[in-house]
């Protein structure tokens, strides 16, 4: 066992090096992807390791990039394209929601797109509202992709691998906060995979279940560990893949712990996290509950510049220690 | 009846050339008449769009092209799938919503698409077939295949930022890829006079450094003749081509036109103009075939789309019990 410690833009370098030896097929596009190294330098020296043909420059084009990537996919490639901000795959959504996501469906299964798309999304850089949304909900409710949201350098490495497998369209949301931090986890060597669809459960209590998302799985981590030290136990769980949505694990743990906390960054209105609590609600688990289903979002807002600001705009570690504590000691 | 292998070469070169250009013709005019018949007598559902007197593009393209070359297409895209070889059972099935059809009956007339003879299916939004046209040949390229992929477009994906980016990205990766745009002078109803400056449409290629052709899109020599050129300089590696072929489609843009914004004098005039007797002229007058032999031609067509419509019709229904299979292909072990 390897206890090498990656940060998460090291780690998909990885696998995405292991992907391109293992397969002829693989190839990278985008835009400052090459000499640059990518924007938020994840590609970093793959440009030099394989060739300026697999990993491909684009000029500023993401409808473009991503209908070549289409294209090439259809024709017996394995496209990892990258999107600089997932913001600008706004310019994109015809390729990806129109194309990429229903051709298998909506050709009858003759054609299919093995596709992967990267991109960083998030708050919390100071970039403002066109460079800091939170996408998941929006590919989330697109039939025909698939939708990761890696929280630790570990997963995403293990993540990325089964999504460049994957013989449909994966949209693969990083969070740009996570990509120079190392995770709290070794990364291990070689071509280990985590398949897409099987939730993680981070840590067991028996006080409360914690879903969340993405970076909110490390704000809430923090917060497991704190409230620990007071006596209350929580069970944290990272669906990962939030397309398709494994909820057994979530169900199981309400049924033990009677309250259900769920937190991701995007805005509450239509939010991911409603379907997780939807799906409790349907439920035989939502008999067991002891208190109402508490959640922590986004204000519906725009993300704002200013640092105190943007602060507000998204749940923050006290947002969710207060919202956790609330729920265990209002609800006995 | 089964997917046919091409038969690529000049329509005049010899009597099956000419027969075989003739017959697809025919076959694309005699599918989208009986498509529009049985619109007409509300026993197919949804929209269609026709290419009614568009026939000698799709045709003089593909006899340029090989089997294994690939196409993607329009909304209107019946002429494009037939010209590639497609299946005309499977294609009236799916329009028929029958199990058998292309997709089974979930995508209908602007979703087709036959991997058997390269055709990576037909677009319902307006120029969306480009860029991946652009990414076929990308991949052709980088697995050193050999073939060359065509994107048919109309005047109205010109002004799509889609065409533009995929164009660029085309140039400048000097890709094996033709843009083929159907000028048929009408986007639903805004003429290329009030949604173009330019009056060539070829010459958009300039800004791309591609090559930009116009042919008389009724001549399906002419078409051939600038489509060879194109495709021997993509497989050439010299990078792509656009070729715009001048045409009209003689029906509505579909079945809610009323053909308000053009006259029932200019639509005539263009029937004047139709592909399928100005071809006939020039076989007669080459002597590649005899009167006799072109009427036969045109009766096989038109048996041909018989048996497709009567197979098709007596098709299983496509049923919604299996609509959660193949959201997602499945994950091999």
């Amino acid at each position: 066992m390897s206890d090498r410690m990656l940060t998460m833009a090291e780690a998909l370098r990885e696998a995405m090096g292991i992907a391109m030896e293992e397969r002829p097929e693989v190839f990278i596009l985008g835009e400052d992807i090459g000499i640059y190294g990518g924007a938020f330098g994840v590609t970093g020296d793959l440009y030099h390791r394989f060739s300026p043909l697999r990993v491909l420059d684009t000029p500023i084009s993401e409808l473009g990039i991503v209908g070549a990537a289409v294209g090439a996919a259809l024709s017996g490639m394995r496209p990892i394209v990258e999107i600089q901000f997932s913001d600008f795959t706004a310019q994109a959504m015809d390729q990806i929601a129109n194309q990429a996501a229903k051709i298998h469906f909506m050709l009858g299964g003759a054609l299919h797109v093995p596709l992967v798309l990267r991109t960083p999304q998030g708050s919390g850089t100071g970039a403002a509202a066109q460079h800091s949304q939170n996408l998941e909900t929006w590919f989330a409710n697109v039939p025909g992709l698939k939708v990761v949201v890696p929280s630790n350098p570990a997963d995403a490495k293990g993540l990325l691998l089964s999504a460049i497998d994957d013989p449909n369209p994966v949209i693969f949301l990083e969070h740009k906060l996570l990509y120079k931090i190392p995770g709290r986890d070794p990364v291990p060597e070689g071509a280990i995979r985590i398949p897409l669809g099987v939730s993680k459960v981070v840590r067991t209590g028996k006080d409360l279940t914690l879903v969340a998302t993405g970076i909110m799985v490390n704000k809430a981590f923090e917060v497991t560990e704190k409230l620990e030290a007071e006596g209350i136990s929580i069970t944290l769980i990272d669906p990962r893949t939030i397309s398709p949505l494994d909820m057994s694990p979530i169900l199981e743990s309400v049924e033990k712990t009677g309250r259900l906390l769920v937190v991701q960054e995007g805005p509450s209105h239509g939010g991911f996290i409603n379907e997780v609590i939807a799906r409790v609600s349907e439920s035989s688990s939502f008999g067991s509950l002891i208190a109402p289903i508490k959640r922590l979002a986004g204000m519906n807002i725009p993300i704002p510049y200013a640092p105190q600001l943007e602060k507000a705009a998204v749940p923050q570690v006290a947002d969710i220690e207060v919202a956790a504590r609330n729920l265990v000691k209002e609800w006995r | 009846m089964v997917a046919q292998s091409l038969l690529m070469g000049h329509p005049l070169s010899s009597p099956d050339h000419a027969r075989h250009a003739l017959l697809y013709m025919y076959r694309i005019r005699k599918f989208e008449e009986a498509v529009e018949d049985l619109f007409g007598r509300g026993m197919m559902h949804g929209t269609m769009h026709l290419s009614i007197g568009q026939e000698a593009g799709p045709t003089g393209m593909c006899l340029a092209l090989r089997l294994e070359d690939q196409i993607t297409s329009t909304h209107r895209g019946h002429g494009h799938c037939i010209a590639k070889g497609a299946d005309l059972t499977r294609m009236m099935a799916e329009l028929l919503g029958k199990k058998i059809g292309y997709c089974g009956g979930r995508g209908g007339s602007m979703h087709i698409a036959d991997a058997e003879t390269g055709n990576l299916g037909a677009n319902g939004v307006v120029g969306g077939g480009i860029p991946i046209a652009v990414g076929a040949a990308l991949a052709s390229k980088m697995q050193h295949k050999g073939t060359v992929a065509v994107s048919f477009f109309g005047d109205g994906a010109m002004n799509e930022g889609a065409f533009h980016e995929a164009a660029n990205l085309a140039a400048i990766w000097k890709l094996p890829v033709i843009l083929f745009c159907e000028n048929n002078h009408y986007g639903m109803s805004s003429s290329t006079e009030k949604a173009f400056a330019i009056d060539r449409l070829a010459d958009r290629g300039l800004g791309y450094g591609i090559p930009g052709v116009t042919v008389d899109g009724n001549d399906v020599v002419a078409v051939y003749e600038a489509s060879e050129a194109a495709v021997a300089r993509a497989r050439n590696g010299e990078g792509p081509t656009l070729i715009e072929a001048i045409t009209y489609r003689w029906k509505g843009h579909s079945r809610s036109d009323k053909n308000l914004y053009r006259s029932k004098e200019e639509i005539d005039e263009w029937k004047d103009l139709d592909p399928i007797p100005k071809f006939i002229h020039r076989v007669l007058e080459a002597n590649l075939l005899r009167q006799d032999e072109i009427d036969a031609i045109q009766k096989q067509a038109t048996d041909q789309i018989i048996e497709a419509v009567n197979n098709a019709a007596a098709a299983e229904s496509a049923e919604p019990s299996g609509l959660l299979e193949a959201v997602f292909k499945a994950v091999s072990a």
